[in-house]
């Protein structure tokens, strides 16, 4: 029986602080935002609690020393919301880390609350900066001159799971998925490659995969990421941590990239998928899948023969509908939620297969493609000219007066309500209920917080550390009658008996 | 390989969770090339005044 697919999202945002007077100081500018949110939001901070925390540790159970173990900035701001996100500055961007997710919907739910909350915080932060200056978040993940950061999926999974079988399944998944969670992009920045040769692709990050499997997040990045830091108990759970996607804006898009991704674990988890489903060269085939927008691309199969990238999707979907009649959808959230996936699932692979461009509401590199080509052929653009490439940029600007994500009518998936509210509080049905609740309630009697634990200071004795090691307890149905009861933290921490 | 044994059934609409104010497929081509003239109309409103500028200095550091 699959572990059930607890699920995050951490992004990377592009920022810019125009300025007449000096050079945009990225790190400086991350600080500045989210200073600025955290104060005028938060009345006070909790910091992040760095017990625990261990990126460097490899799945494959080998220690990898010509690996780049990722650094943790632990001076810069790092901040816990009350919607128990972690709020902070990592490698030179500002980086939400949104609370840990029950299923897919959720997780749309909280992505869109991020965005809002890094829009909230350039509005308080421009009224404190000085006359012409400004700072621009783009939920993207390029700059277009070669320098990318990322959009990290993270799923939980069961620690029996062989990595062996978790990189044979995936790999193919991940590689023709783009298809339909790419955000789009103008031009390559592969080596060698120039604007007529790929003039438009489907992702942001596809040319920047160079390997099939590894630890690394930052040079020589693989399809399959090893790190192995499962933020919970060890000895059942993985944290499967994902570095293969863009950051999208289409709720439709991050619904089918969490979804899809959490049926196939599951997949695996009970090792239910066919073992001839392998590209014969996964690291090139990464690329032309994003290069193909055509999609009339077949790729070699590593048992022999070709397949095209929606023959390879087809074959995952058939698999999925078949997991859930045998077994149901209880491992994604649900058989309800499990069915709207596949539903949506077969809408984009069909709009894929007949008519690509119908699919300009709900694809969002489709979309931008539409965009781009009408406004070429408005003003006789080249693919290369300046103003084309603006546009591709600004469609990620976060800045409500300029973005154009949003001017194109795309369809939804949650309502403004439940985004509104998930900006302040935590998801129902994950342990990030207690870390939110507690911060909500007890914000002054809480040190500090992480994933797996919280420390209370209540003034008597030692700090006092209580363990988050299940992603399924700690949930409102676990703690919330016994936190509305409580009306100081040492009540909740003898009734918790911790 | 797994049998191939789906079918192709003609892609559903989404369910009722969803608020659709947006176009569907089964608009004409027509309808939606004037919606997205009317959006480029707006857009020229918001674009970047001098986008040759902004995309030069849009350089980010590497992360993750």
């Amino acid at each position: 029986m699959a572990v059930h697919k607890v699920c995050g999202i951490e992004t990377e945002f592009g920022i810019l602080h125009q300025n007449p007077d000096a050079d945009s100081n990225p790190v400086s500018a991350s600080s500045m935002l989210i200073n600025a949110y955290v104060n005028e939001r938060l009345n006070g901070r909790v910091d992040w609690d760095f017990e625990d925390e261990s990126p460097g540790v490899d799945a494959r159970g080998v220690n990898d020393h010509d690996a780049l173990a990722p650094v943790i900035d632990s001076h810069l701001i790092n901040a816990v919301l009350t919607n128990g996100a972690r709020y902070y500055v990592d490698h030179a961007h500002p980086e939400m880390s949104s609370p840990e997710r029950f299923d897919a919907r959720d997780a749309v739910i909280y992505d869109v609350a991020s965005e809002r909350i890094l829009q909230a915080s350039m509005e308080i932060a421009n009224r404190l900066l000085p006359e012409g200056q400004e700072l621009v978040v783009h939920k993207n993940n390029s700059d277009g001159k070669g320098n990318t950061y990322g959009t990290h999926e993270n799923y939980l999974l069961d620690r029996q799971t062989p990595f062996g079988r978790i990189v044979q399944h995936i790999t193919p998944f991940f590689i023709t998925r783009q298809m339909y969670i790419g955000s789009g992009k103008v031009g390559s920045e592969a080596p060698g490659l120039t604007i007529e040769d790929v003039p438009f692709q489907m992702t942001q990050r596809a040319d920047f995969f160079e390997e099939e499997v590894g630890l690394e997040t930052t040079l020589k990045r693989p399809i399959v990421n090893t790190r192995d830091e499962p933020h919970a108990n060890s000895r059942k759970y993985r944290r499967f941590h994902v570095i293969a996607g863009d950051a999208t804006q289409s709720e439709v898009a991050t619904y089918l990239k969490i979804g899809t991704a959490s049926i196939v674990l599951a997949m695996i988890d009970d090792n239910v998928l066919p073992r001839d489903l392998v590209f014969r060269s996964p690291v090139s085939a990464m690329r032309e899948v994003s290069y193909d927008i055509s999609l009339s691309n077949v790729y070699e199969m590593a048992s022999g023969g070709t397949m095209s990238a929606l023959e390879v999707q087809w074959e995952y979907l058939d698999l999925a509908r078949k997991y859930g009649e045998d077994r149901g959808f209880d491992a994604v959230g649900g058989d309800d939620i499990g069915q709207d996936i596949l539903m949506r699932w077969e809408d984009v692979l069909t709009g894929l297969e007949t008519d690509p461009m119908s699919l300009a509401d709900r694809v969002e590199w489709i979309a931008k493609l539409r965009l781009i080509e009408a406004f070429r052929d408005r003003h006789s653009l080249e693919w290369d000219d300046p103003r084309v490439r603006g546009l591709d940029l600004q469609f990620h600007d976060l800045r409500p007066a300029k973005n154009l994500f949003s001017r194109l009518g795309m369809q939804r998936v949650v309502t403004d309500a439940e985004v509104e509210f998930a900006i302040d509080n935590p998801p129902a049905r994950t342990r990030a209920y207690f870390r939110g609740r507690c911060l909500q309630k007890f914000k002054d009697q809480v040190v500090a917080a992480n994933w797996d634990s919280i420390v209370f200071d209540v003034g008597t004795d030692a700090l006092r550390r209580v363990p988050t090691l299940e992603p399924l307890r700690g949930t409102e149905a676990y703690v919330g009658n016994v936190l509305d009861q409580c009306d100081t933290a040492e009540e909740l921490l003898d009734r918790l008996g911790a | 390989m797994a049998e191939r044994e789906q079918i192709r059934r003609p892609a559903p609409r989404g369910d009722d969770e969803v608020v659709h104010e947006a176009p569907t497929s089964s608009e004409t081509g027509a309808e939606l090339k004037a919606d997205i003239d009317d959006l480029l109309d707006e857009i020229d409103d918001v674009l970047e005044t001098n986008a040759e500028e902004f995309v030069k200095n849009y350089v980010q550091k590497g992360g993750q």
